[in-house]
């Protein structure tokens, strides 16, 4: 009985890490449908918004190691805080003009190019962005707090405690994530659905040259794409920084997106979802169950060997469409 | 596995003598979940002979060659080739058979050199340990030099010696076409499928092409079977020819025959219904 | 004028076929083979052997290997430090459990390891493909380092959870250990490279190399035409691994000397020896050697211009060392998507039709 309810306590907290997977993936998805570039930035993208959040809440001189190195000068910071949804607002500001740079500088010179070469040049993108945010900000691990509620959610444990006669510990940090998540995703569907930006962007995912006969115009849809892309990782940035500190593990945390993308489908927004909950919840009960009797932290591999045992069995993933080959 | 009868071969109109069956197809009905892309057609191949498969657009042609080089396993019906019913197989285990082909849209290794494309034609003649390979020592360089003069007759043959050290990728769409050509042949196969080989030519690749394909069968006695969309290459190349339509077979026989089947004529013109 | 192929006449397959087929590069060859064995090792110093030339010889063996299952046949792998781990902790194991047994022998074996390894995770490349392969191979990555770092018996139940090399010997001299000179670890390290690199060079202009090829161009008319898919891509991946496990046994016993699984074989170096083949050009030997070179040398320039020079300190060298190296990625893939290699054959066709323009 304690087990099960130890259990189904995993399971919860899982669910909770699954949606956190999920909102990084969820900025992959956007980007491969919109432009077919499989991003292996994106988790790169979430910890440099984070470091540019929190550099912008501190009031941190950007590139004050560079310019103290350069000039013999010892800058550190403003002086002043900003309110943290300036801070968030501003924030957004850099990731668009990022989005506008990573078009204008990368994507518009690799037009055409083979799919792996763009997913090439996305890996350099990562190392670029990490260097970046690092020179920008510093490398230090720093604590980032935007006001989200944090500790335990008194209100569950009260309850489960009622009937299981065990408080489950959920972190309320996890349970807003989620909220904001569903939002996000709601909105972004809303996005696509109802707005005339909304169908030029599944018009661009579904065909390039059909979209560009008919006006529309790729460079605006990238930019936009990416923008969104920076965006949910601003989101995803903050939930992961408020949770374990803005450092560079984070963009190692990240990578697990993509299993779960391996397992939704690259082009499902609800494959993201899905899979980045079968994903959360997979690897905690791994870890709770297996982990002990192998020495632990399997959760350094379990969503990727669980990915990959799938994918041999379903290649298409969980949602994508049955592949029939031609020739 | 039982042994297909083989009747008497026949002669063909320009007198040359025509084989006993080398392929059979037993009513072979192909379906992509709820659509039915072949349905119960039937015909044979002769040892030697020049044999197309016409039929508008959307009549199952190419799924037809597809079975028949083993890229799909039809639900029904039975393959038989040498005499021997040919199960279930992998694609490159039919290619073994002596099956080779050329594709309907160039299928080439556009990262390698026209030589070595067409080298790629004669992989499973090579047999050379891993280690021979590996040290460049003894059966794989023999190999090599034993089957690169092999490749160059057929470069010869094909008049392309000038583009042989030319990546692929930079050539123009005719000379593809031909290079695709020599891979296949320099599988030396007995059957030899071709995926529409004269689509998108101007009339002088044409002629080229078709004098190739003649060549091939007169020098080489290759079993050709091809599909093709241009009905006057089709008439004056092809021994025999099957019409396709919706899926069913709506005619087979010498060009002339076929030409005054009524049931071609509307499938090709239309049929007035009053 | 001297770069010719003008008279050079072929007068048989056999010399048509050969490495080098333009004279004057024959004997670049030779002039760099001489150098390499004749002079520099010599005049190498402890500085110049473990900061440019002994890196600069393993990776160009983990780079050789990567572009044989990337460059020649089209699997991308994103799991090259879990099998270079595979062979460290292969010949750790080998060479403390069969002490008296040769360390050359125990790095080839380390190799074979590492090939088996490597075939068991080329697996699923059989019903998986492009992108989704990648992704993959990290599970490769990241449960092989977890293994090592978890299961005792791999590195002997030390208490630092470290594996060490012992000292021992080639034809008396030392090649691993504290006590190994500079040009020892160089000589030993060229010699599997010059070995490795014609191994290479074989496979790839042969019957194996043609298979790899077609595979990756067009998967489906490769199968077409006989190409069995599963004895391809497994033989790429057993090749490949091959050359990465004795790179991971050389980076440790010889380099190295001592090694913990997660900090040097971590998915870092999975990328690093990517960004060679990239830089270097994929599907190219020569490309596998150059883009070894130029990772291997950059951030020892940086080093010394940004640290050195200037005055700077080492992490905020570290930080635009990543800024420049993932600049130049992005760059390389828009000037030249063929990397180095390319660059250099396209510097020798001008050479050979100089001074005319066309």
């Amino acid at each position: 009985m304690d087990q099960l309810v130890f259990a189904a306590e995993v399971f919860l907290n899982g669910l909770m890490t699954g949606v956190m997977y999920a909102l990084v993936a969820l900025g992959f998805v956007l980007i491969f449908k919109a432009s077919g570039v499989f991003n292996y930035a994106q988790g790169v993208l979430a910890l440099f918004a984070a470091l540019t959040l929190v550099g912008i809440q501190q009031g941190q001189v950007p590139f004050a190691h560079l310019i103290n190195a350069m000039l013999g000068t010892h800058i550190s910071s403003f002086g002043w805080t900003v309110p943290a949804l300036l801070a968030i607002l501003l924030t957004a500001g850099v990731m668009v003009l990022l989005a506008f740079l990573i078009e204008k500088l990368v994507l518009q010179h690799l037009v055409g190019q083979e799919p792996i070469i763009l997913f090439m040049a996305t890996i350099g993108l990562a190392y670029f962005l990490e260097g970046l945010g690092d020179v920008m900000w510093g490398a230090d691990i720093k604590t980032l707090d935007v006001g989200l509620p944090q500790g335990i959610s008194d209100g569950i444990e009260a309850v489960t405690g009622e009937w299981f006669g065990y408080g489950f510990f959920i972190d309320r940090l996890d349970i807003w994530a989620t909220i904001i998540a569903a939002l996000l995703v709601a909105a972004l569907v809303a996005f696509s659905q109802y707005t005339k930006q909304g169908r030029a962007m599944r018009a661009v995912a579904d065909d390039h040259q059909a979209a560009l006969s008919v006006g529309i115009s790729l460079r605006f849809i990238w930019v936009m794409v990416w923008s969104i892309a920076g965006f949910v990782a601003l989101v995803a940035g903050i939930m992961w920084g408020t949770k374990s500190g803005v450092q560079f593990s984070l963009s190692l945390i990240a990578l697990k997106a993509l299993p779960v993308l391996m397992l939704g489908g690259f082009t499902s927004i609800p494959g993201a979802i899905i899979g980045g909950l079968i994903i959360g919840v997979g690897e905690k009960l791994f870890e709770f169950l297996i982990g002990p009797m192998v020495g632990g932290a399997t959760e350094n591999w379990f969503a990727y060997v669980l990915a990959l045992l799938f994918l041999v069995f379903r290649p298409q993933g969980l949602f994508g469409e049955r592949i029939i080959e031609r020739v | 596995m039982n042994q297909l009868a083989t009747e008497e071969g026949y002669v063909t109109a320009d007198g040359r003598q025509i084989g006993g069956t080398l392929m059979e197809m037993k009513n072979i009905t192909l379906r992509f979940g709820g659509v039915v892309a072949i349905k119960d057609i039937s015909f044979d191949i002769r040892q030697g002979e020049i044999r197309a498969i016409i039929g508008p657009n959307g009549a199952g042609k190419s799924s037809m060659l597809n079975v028949i080089s083993g890229f799909y396993v039809p639900q029904e019906g039975e393959v038989w080739f040498k005499g021997y019913r040919r199960g279930p197989m992998k694609p490159y285990e039919v290619a073994r058979l002596g099956i080779a082909r050329t594709f309907q849209n160039i299928a080439l290794f556009d990262g390698m050199s026209v030589l070595d494309n067409i080298m790629t034609g004669r992989l499973n003649r090579m047999k050379a340990g891993f280690l021979s390979q590996a040290l460049w020592w003894g059966a794989a360089e023999r190999e090599e030099i034993a089957n690169r003069e092999q490749v160059e007759k057929i470069i010869d043959f094909l008049e392309i010696q000038n583009i042989r050290k030319t990546p692929v990728g930079r050539l123009p769409y005719g000379l593809k076409k031909r290079v695709e050509l020599a891979r296949a042949l320099a599988a030396e196969p007995q059957l030899l499928l071709l995926d529409e080989p004269m689509a998108g030519m101007n009339v002088e690749e044409k002629e080229d092409m078709s004098r190739f394909i003649l060549d091939v069968n007169d020098e080489f006695g290759t079993t050709i079977a091809l599909i093709e969309h241009d009905m006057g290459v089709v008439m004056d190349l092809s021994d025999r020819v099957v019409v396709m339509d919706y899926g069913r077979k709506i005619g087979d026989g010498t060009p002339d025959e076929v030409r005054n089947n009524q049931e071609v004529i509307d499938a090709y013109l239309g049929v007035s219904h009053d | 004028m001297l770069y010719r192929e003008a008279g050079d006449f072929k007068t048989s397959y056999r010399d048509d076929g050969q490495t080098f087929p333009i004279r004057l590069d024959r004997w670049g060859y030779y002039i760099v083979l001489a150098v390499a064995f004749g002079i520099i090792p010599f005049i190498i110093n402890d500085y110049w052997a473990s900061a440019v030339f002994v890196p600069f010889l393993i990776y160009a063996v983990a780079a050789l290997g990567l572009n044989i299952l990337t460059g020649y046949a089209g699997q991308v792998s994103l799991g090259t430090g879990g099998f270079m781990a595979v062979g460290a902790y292969a010949v750790y194991k080998l060479m403390t459990a069969f002490p008296d047994v040769s360390i050359v022998i125990h790095i080839l074996l380390a190799g074979g390891v590492t090939a088996i390894v490597g075939m068991l995770f080329g697996l699923p490349s059989l019903r998986i493909k492009g992108f989704y392969l990648a992704v993959a191979t990290l599970a490769a990555q990241f449960f092989l380092v977890w293994l090592f770092n978890k299961v005792p018996w791999f590195y002997n139940y030390s208490a630092s959870g470290q594996i060490n090399a012992p000292e021992r010997t080639v034809l008396g001299w030392a090649v691993t250990g504290p006590a190994t000179s500079a040009t020892a670890k160089y000589l030993i390290c060229l010699c599997f490279v010059v070995a490795l690199a014609w191994v290479a060079r074989n496979l790839t202009r042969g019957t194996l190399g043609r298979k790899w090829m077609a595979i990756r161009d067009m998967d489906i008319a490769a199968e077409i035409i006989g190409v069995n898919p599963l004895t391809a891509k497994l033989s790429a991946f057993a090749v490949s691994s091959f050359f990465i496990g004795v790179a991971g046994a050389l980076l440790f016993a010889v380099y190295l000397g001592a090694a913990e699984v997660g900090e040097a074989f971590g998915i870092n170096k999975s990328f690093l020896v990517l960004f060679m083949i990239i830089i270097g050009g994929l599907g190219s030997i020569f490309g596998a050697f150059a883009g070894a070179a130029f990772m291997v040398m950059l951030p020892v320039l940086l080093k010394n211009v940004l640290v050195g020079s200037l005055g700077w300190p080492t992490d905020l060298a570290a930080h635009i060392e990543l800024m420049i190296v993932g600049a130049l990625i992005v760059i390389f893939l828009i000037v030249e998507p063929h990397g180095l290699a390319r660059l250099w054959a396209l510097t020798k066709e001008k050479l050979r039709l100089w001074p005319f323009p066309h």
